[in-house]
C-alpha cells in the first residue's frame, strides 16, 4: 500500500468530492451549511422562483447576526429594513425546516461563534456560510469556506458546490508567545508579513508549536482571518485540545460514535511527509502585541513602531500606503502609541468569545474608560454573554466604564446602529479596517487585540498593553 | 442558460489596488431582501466623498466593462457587490488580480472576470485617457482584449473560462444532475448530519 503524503486538506477533499464538473471543477459536498438574515434572503427567492426545494434542510443552521441591536432588541426593530431581514429569515426557516437559533432562543450569536461552540463544527466537515468569515471553523480541522447568494442558492438546493482546488501552504510557526501577545496579534503579524492577496488561490494550514499550544478560540481568532490575507480557508489539524472542546458539546458525537470519531479525525492530520505546495516559517518570539494604521488588516505595525514612510515598502505597496496615509490622518515616521481614539469595540467573530472577554476583562478590572471616549463590549452570543455575567465580567466592565451590549455582529461592520460618526478613530477587536467599514464613509479602524483594546480605551490613545501587564509598585 | 463568449463596449477605468467589497458597496445597503436597487448605490461613499469618481464621469455613463487594479473585490463574500455593479451596467471585468470569493460570485451570475498583465492594464488606462470613447471587446475565445489599434492577451482560470463558454455559469442545474452521486456521498460519509445527534 503506498504510504499517504497527503495534507488534511487533500483529504477532506476526496473525502466530499462528488464528482468532476464538465468545466473541470469539482463537485465538493458539504457537510454543514450556515446561514444568516443578510446574504440568504435572495437565495431562497431563487428556490423559489426555480421551483426548487432545500435538499438536505438537517445540513442547514441558521441564526441571526450581521442587523441585530444590541441595544434595545425589542420586536418589531426601530429599524424597518433590518425587521423585514430577520422576518424574512424566520419564514424561510419555517417554510423549510430548517433549525434557527432566533434572538432569545439562548443560543443565538454571531454564526462563527455559536456553530463552535454548541458542536456543530467538527474536524472533517466542510462548511459553508455565506460570510467570508466562515474560515474560523478551519480551527477544528474542519474545511470551511465562504460564499456568495447563489453559492448559498446552490448548497441549499444541491448540498454542493462548484469549487476550483485550492493550493496548501503550511505557515509554520514555532515558539511561545511573548506576554502581551495574543493569537490576534498572531495573525496580524502573519498578515503584515505575508500581505493580503499572498492567500488568494490557497488554503493556510497553520502548524507548528504555537499553535498548538493555542486553545481553539485562539485558534478560531487566527483561522478567522485567513481570508484577510486573501485565503478563502484556514486551518489548524485536530488534536487533543480540539477533542477535548468538542467532547459533551450539544452535537457532538457521544458514546461510541465519539470513540469513532476521534479515530477518524486523528487520521484526518496531515501526514509527516505530506507535499504542500508552499511552506513558510515564523518565529513567535518575534510577535510584538500589533496594531494596523493603514486601510486594509496587511497595513500593521507592532505597537512600538512609526508608522512606515514610504520608502521602507515595497513599490507595489506605496500607492496604497498614502492613501492610507491621507484617510487615516496619520503621518509616515510618526509613532502609533498616543494615536487619540474616540471609540473603543470589544467584540465580533474575531475576537468576541469568552477567553477574549476574560482577557479584556482581567486588564480592565480597577481601570477606568478615559474621558470623552466611548467603549463597548458586545459578546459573541447569548451563550457567551450568559456565561461571561456568570462570572461577573460585566460587572467589571460596567464598573470600568463600558457598556455592556446584546450579542451580535454590531460595528465589526455596522449594518446596526452600532457605527462610528465622522472621522471618529475607533480601536477595534475586530477584523477589517476598510475605509468606512464601521458605518461612517470617514470612520478610521485600528485593529488590535481585545487587551489592546482595554489599553486604548482607559488611556484614550494608542497604547502598548505590556506597560499594563508590569506590576504596579 | 446563455453562453458568454464576447463582451463589446466601452471601458470605464478605475485605478488603485485592493479595493473591498465594502467599498463596492456600503454595508448600509445589504440591509435589504432583494438585489433590485443596488445600482445606484455602487460605491457609494467613494464618490460622494470624491466628487469625480468615474462612475460619475458624464463621459463614461454607459460604459459596461470595468477595468481594475491588483486583488478587486477583496474582503466581504457579499454578492450584493458583483450585483450593484452588473445592475450599475457593468457586463465585463478586466484587471491585475481578483480576490477568490468575488470571483466566484461573479462567475455565478455570469459577469465575467479577465486578469491581464500589470503594463496592459496601464495601456488600456492611457488608452480610455486619450479616448473615453474607445470601442474595445473582451473576447473570451481568444482571451483578448480587442482596441482598435491593439490587442492585450488576458486570462481566466480554465473552469470559469468553460463555464462561459459553455453557458454553464450558473451551476445549479448541473449540481443538481448529479443527484445520485451527491446521495451517495452523503450516505458515506463519516459523520452524520449534524442535527441528527445531540439535542
Amino acid at each position: 500500500m503506498a504510504v499517504s503524503r497527503a495534507t488534511l486538506f487533500d483529504k477532506v477533499w476526496d473525502l466530499h468530492t462528488v464528482g468532476t464538473l464538465a468545466s473541470g471543477q469539482t463537485q465538493l459536498f458539504i457537510g454543514l451549511h450556515l446561514i444568516h438574515e443578510v446574504t440568504s434572503p435572495q437565495a431562497f427567492a431563487m428556490l423559489r422562483e426555480r421551483g426548487l426545494g432545500v435538499l438536505y434542510a438537517e445540513r442547514t443552521v441558521a441564526t441571526v447576526d450581521h442587523i441585530v441591536p444590541t441595544q434595545s432588541q425589542q420586536r418589531p426593530f426601530t429599524d424597518t429594513l433590518a425587521e423585514q431581514m430577520i422576518c424574512a429569515l424566520e419564514d424561510n426557516c419555517a417554510e423549510f425546516g430548517i433549525r434557527f437559533y432566533n434572538i432569545g432562543s439562548g443560543s443565538q450569536g454571531i454564526v462563527h461563534v455559536i456553530a463552535p461552540e454548541q458542536g456543530f463544527t467538527q474536524p472533517g466537515m466542510t462548511i459553508a456560510c455565506g460570510d467570508s468569515h466562515t474560515a474560523t471553523h478551519g480551527a477544528f480541522g474542519a474545511i470551511a469556506f465562504g460564499i456568495g447568494t447563489s453559492q448559498v442558492r446552490d448548497v441549499l438546493a444541491t448540498q454542493t458546490l462548484a469549487l476550483d482546488k485550492l493550493k496548501v501552504r503550511r505557515i509554520e510557526m514555532n515558539g511561545g508567545l511573548r506576554p502581551g501577545v495574543f493569537a490576534k496579534d498572531v495573525i496580524l503579524h502573519i498578515i503584515r508579513k505575508l500581505g493580503v492577496k499572498a492567500g488568494v488561490g490557497y488554503a493556510y494550514e497553520f502548524a507548528g508549536t504555537t499553535f498548538e499550544a493555542m486553545n481553539m478560540e485562539e485558534r478560531m481568532t487566527v483561522c478567522n482571518m485567513a481570508i484577510e490575507g486573501g485565503a478563502r480557508c484556514g486551518y489548524i489539524n485536530p488534536d487533543a485540545v480540539t477533542y477535548t472542546y468538542l467532547k459533551d458539546r450539544d452535537f457532538a458525537p457521544q458514546g461510541a460514535d465519539w470513540e469513532r470519531a476521534v479515530a477518524w479525525w486523528e487520521n484526518l492530520r496531515s501526514d509527516p511527509d505530506a507535499q504542500y505546495d508552499d511552506t513558510v516559517h515564523f518565529d513567535a518570539a518575534e510577535i510584538a502585541p500589533t496594531v494596523t494604521w493603514g486601510i486594509t488588516p496587511g497595513q500593521g505595525i507592532a505597537v512600538d513602531e512609526t508608522v512606515p514612510r514610504t520608502e521602507e515598502l515595497p513599490g507595489e505597496d506605496r500607492p496604497l500606503a498614502e492613501e492610507a496615509y491621507r484617510y487615516m490622518d496619520l503621518a509616515p515616521g510618526v509613532p502609533i502609541v498616543g494615536t487619540k481614539v474616540d471609540v473603543c469595540f470589544i467584540g465580533s467573530c474575531t475576537n468576541g468569545r469568552l477567553s477574549d472577554l476574560r482577557e479584556a476583562a482581567k486588564l480592565a478590572r480597577g481601570r477606568h474608560v478615559a474621558l470623552g471616549v466611548k467603549a463597548f463590549v458586545v459578546p459573541g452570543s447569548e451563550r457567551v454573554k450568559q456565561q461571561a455575567e456568570a462570572e461577573g465580567l460585566h460587572e467589571v466592565f460596567l464598573e470600568a466604564g463600558f457598556e455592556w451590549r446584546e450579542p451580535g455582529c454590531s460595528m465589526c461592520l455596522a449594518m446596526n446602529p452600532d457605527r462610528l460618526e465622522g472621522r471618529q478613530l475607533s480601536a477595534s477587536s475586530s477584523n477589517r479596517n476598510f475605509k468606512g467599514r464601521q458605518g461612517s464613509a470617514s470612520g478610521r479602524t485600528l485593529l488590535m487585540s481585545p487587551a489592546m483594546v482595554v489599553a486604548a480605551a482607559v488611556s484614550g490613545a494608542v497604547t502598548d498593553v505590556r506597560a499594563l501587564l508590569e506590576p504596579t509598585p | 442558460m446563455s453562453r458568454i463568449a464576447s463582451i463589446e463596449g466601452r471601458a470605464i477605468p478605475l485605478p488603485g489596488h485592493d479595493i473591498d467589497t465594502d467599498r463596492i458597496i456600503p454595508a448600509r445597503f445589504l440591509r435589504c431582501v432583494t438585489f433590485d436597487g443596488l445600482g445606484e448605490a455602487v460605491f457609494a461613499d467613494d464618490r460622494r466623498q470624491s466628487g469625480q469618481h468615474p462612475f460619475d464621469a458624464p463621459h463614461h455613463q454607459g460604459a459596461n466593462i470595468l477595468v481594475v487594479g491588483r486583488n478587486f473585490g477583496c474582503g466581504s463574500s457579499r454578492e450584493h457587490a458583483p450585483q450593484a455593479l452588473a445592475k450599475w451596467g457593468i457586463r465585463a471585468i478586466v484587471g491585475e488580480s481578483y480576490a477568490e470569493i468575488f470571483f466566484g460570485n461573479c462567475v455565478a451570475i455570469g459577469l465575467p472576470c479577465a486578469t491581464a498583465r500589470p503594463e496592459h492594464i496601464q495601456h488600456l488606462h492611457t488608452a480610455i485617457a486619450e479616448d473615453p470613447q474607445i470601442p474595445l471587446t473582451l473576447d473570451l475565445e481568444a482571451l483578448e482584449v480587442r482596441l482598435p489599434q491593439s490587442r492585450l492577451p488576458v486570462e481566466m482560470p480554465a473552469g470559469a473560462h468553460r463555464m462561459f463558454l459553455a453557458g454553464t455559469w450558473d451551476a445549479t442545474g448541473q449540481l443538481l444532475a448529479g443527484l445520485a452521486a451527491i446521495r451517495e456521498i452523503a450516505g458515506r460519509l463519516p459523520y452524520g448530519s449534524p442535527l441528527a445527534k445531540g439535542g
